[in-house]
């Protein structure tokens, strides 16, 4: 009963922290860009949802509202600062969006205070199995909603006009460009997108976990994890590493106790890293 | 030229050396006793940073419209010249220097946490200014031999030991089962290191001893294993995400445990975030406004309470008034030293032996208050869902009896 309930813990932990990875995955694959204030991006939209609970509103309408302000932030964040840094060296980027990091973070403690908060769904608990396991409702919402928007993003990735142009840019965006495609509203979409990605997740973590002005690089270095461990533009593949990574740091924590909880996640990151350059490097030998 | 050059250059540092002497600061200028601090004014200690000041202020106004501080027959006016150290022990560092270096201040009070307090720690040292401090509390402040720190608070491994003890009372005397779950920073492991040891005092066992990640909010897995051992006492210190944190998957789980004892219950307003879903959790503190210890100048804590809620709209933390009480400990220390000199203040300090409405003080030669203990509160609701925080122990402050064992989720 003790590895179900890990299991499950770990598999709803992962699909939340695969929607973050999700976002991340979009905006690396298309504009080449490592965003350090995803986090920061995430916390932001928990802060929304947390705002609408005091104001006596659920916070599970958040999950609405968080995206749609979120979206417009994402907007601003492109025209103000990424736009210039787009086309640049990799290095420019993660600098220019590790400012943006610590720009939120102070504006966010200067606004909302350096208190740790939460917003109470009320949601209860699901009891399975003679109650062994015991799955907090507020979590299996968030994985619900997580999954939704997920497929949501896919249908319109495929299926829209601007979704065909993202993938257009991602694949060859100067190809794309001369056939038309506005790369400049692509880049900006995309970035809104990701920021709006963001906010479902922080109103979900407002939900589920607790948030604060600090809190949000653990949520950009997940996040980086997974789509490492997926690679690029391997959507179902940030899924299923997000899920993994999370049974895999369930029963890490379970086995080896908690402090080791964080590290084995990165010696399986690192393990895994290995294991790609050796495979890489057969294949090459194969090619000669 | 070039000896118009040199005398021209001699000049220059004449006055920029003169200039920096008039701004400096005396540590007593006219009739003020001028004190430096380094407080979080922002950054991620901001809120507590707050307190501390609000703390500060509402000392010094009060002794101040009291009287002030009587030394070689003339009265002074305390007052404190701030920094913000934006929650940073490097930046602390500096402010500290600048303060004693430039400022000239002679006397410091401390700032809020034990991380940024042991960054200031060393240069009070070093310059032999004279620091009381009401906000850091790790246990490792005071097995440095540090000779001008002084601490008004319980150490950090005194907060939950008295917890163990109560549950080994309520258990006729034998041993209970003990599930620890600590963040891993300083604080925390002293607070887990006085656990251990009262385990061992109290032929007790640990059954689970997790070391939380920092940047971890679920303890999802720790609390499965609590299911699975069924301890008699959980104990949680993780500052108050851990506090939030375990009530609400605790509540979320289920779990059932006959006593839950946390640390920074008050900083995290838990019965305000987390409502009757908080009922029932013990937590350490190292003030309640129920403690009937009095002094001249705040008459008691009920009285504080009032006077600071008046004053700045909010009830007091106890970050607030052990703040206040460092202030009636230096005006106490500068009175029996009669003088301004700082090894005199420092060993007045020392010899410090009085009661405030926070507590009684008494340091020990490390420099922490060896005369007040914690007290733990529970949180109480009643039935429309308000709840309330009541002393349960020690017994001599109880303003309520404890409600053990905890009722099981099913019959909430």
């Amino acid at each position: 009963m003790i590895s179900v309930q890990a299991c499950l813990d770990g598999i709803l932990l992962g699909i939340l922290f695969a929607l973050i990875a999700y976002g991340m995955a979009l905006q690396w694959g298309v504009m080449n860009i490592i965003n350090i204030a995803q986090g920061d991006l995430v916390i932001l939209g928990g802060y929304i949802a947390y705002f609408m609970y005091l104001y006596g509103i659920h916070p599970a309408w958040g999950v609405i509202v968080s995206p749609i302000i979120m979206y417009f932030v994402g907007i601003a964040i492109y025209k103000l600062v990424i736009n210039k840094v787009v086309d640049r060296d990799l290095f420019i980027s993660i600098l220019a969006t590790f400012g943006i990091s610590i720009l939120f973070m102070q504006l966010m403690n200067f606004a909302f205070g350096a208190d740790v908060v939460l917003a109470n769904s009320d949601y209860g608990t699901t009891m399975l199995f003679n109650s062994n396991v015991v799955l907090p409702n507020s979590k299996i919402f968030s994985a619900f909603i997580s999954i939704l928007f997920a497929i949501c993003l896919v249908i319109y990735m495929k299926k829209s006009k601007l979704g065909r142009a993202i993938r257009a840019t991602a694949q060859n965006a100067r190809a794309a460009k001369i056939l038309g495609v506005d790369t400049e509203k692509v880049y900006a979409a995309t970035f809104g997108i990701n920021a709006a990605l963001c906010g479902v997740a922080g109103a979900l973590i407002s939900i589920t976990f607790t948030i604060h002005p600090y809190m949000g690089l653990p949520y950009t270095i997940r996040s980086f994890m997974i789509v490492i461990v997926a690679g690029l533009g391997n959507l179902p593949g940030v899924a299923m590493s997000g899920m993994g990574l999370g049974v895999f740091e369930e029963f890490a924590d379970y086995i080896l106790g908690t402090e080791f909880r964080i590290g084995s996640v990165f010696l399986l990151l690192v393990l895994i890293l290995v294991y790609r350059r050796f495979k890489l490097s057969r294949k090459r030998e194969y090619l000669k | 030229m070039k000896i118009n050059k040199i005398i021209i250059s001699f000049i220059s540092a004449a006055i920029i050396l003169l200039s920096t002497s008039v701004v400096s600061f005396a540590k007593v200028v006219g009739d003020k006793i001028i004190l430096g601090a380094a407080i979080s004014l922002t950054g991620k200690y901001s809120s507590n940073g707050v307190h501390t000041q609000n703390g500060y202020n509402m000392a010094v106004d009060r002794i101040n419209s009291m009287g002030g501080v009587k030394v070689g027959g003339k009265t002074y006016k305390f007052d404190i010249i701030y920094y913000d150290d934006e929650s940073n022990p490097k930046r602390a560092a500096q402010l500290a220097e600048r303060l004693i270096s430039q400022d000239g201040v002679e006397f410091m009070l401390g700032p809020y946490s034990s991380g940024l307090t042991k960054a200031i720690a060393p240069v009070t040292e070093k310059y032999g200014v004279p620091m009381v401090e009401a906000n850091g509390a790790s246990r490792s402040l005071f097995t440095k031999g540090y000779k001008y720190l002084f601490a008004v608070l319980a150490p950090a491994n005194l907060y939950l030991d008295v917890a163990i003890d109560l549950a080994v009372e309520k258990n006729n005397g034998k041993g209970v089962t003990v599930a620890m779950a600590f963040e891993q920073d300083a604080f925390s492991q002293d607070v887990r290191l006085g656990v251990l040891d009262a385990i061992k005092r109290t032929g007790s066992k640990k059954v689970i001893d997790d070391k939380l990640p920092k940047e971890l909010n679920d303890m999802a897995a720790t609390l499965v294993k609590v299911k699975q051992m069924k301890p008699d006492v959980l104990v949680v210190s993780g500052h108050t995400k851990g506090a939030l944190t375990a009530i609400r998957q605790i509540s979320e789980m289920k779990v059932d445990v006959p006593m839950l004892a946390m640390t920074h219950c008050d900083a995290a307003k838990l019965s305000k975030q987390h409502g009757k879903n908080s009922q029932y959790a013990l937590c350490a503190s190292q003030w309640h406004k129920t403690l009937t210890y009095k002094d001249d100048f705040f008459k008691d804590g009920m009285t504080y309470d009032a006077d600071f809620t008046k004053e700045f709209g909010y009830a007091p933390p106890y970050q607030a008034a052990e703040s206040s009480a460092a202030l009636l400990v230096f005006k106490d220390a500068f009175e029996r030293a009669n003088s301004f000199d700082q090894k005199k203040v420092r060993d007045a300090l020392a010899a410090t032996n009085m009661q405030t409405f926070y507590g009684n003080i008494k340091f020990a030669p490390g420099g922490q208050n060896v005369d007040k203990p914690m007290v733990l509160f529970q949180v109480m609701c009643d039935d429309a869902g308000k709840c309330e925080n009541k002393v349960v122990a020690p017994t001599k402050w109880a303003s309520a009896k404890l409600i053990h064992p905890i009722p099981s989720w099913s019959k909430r």
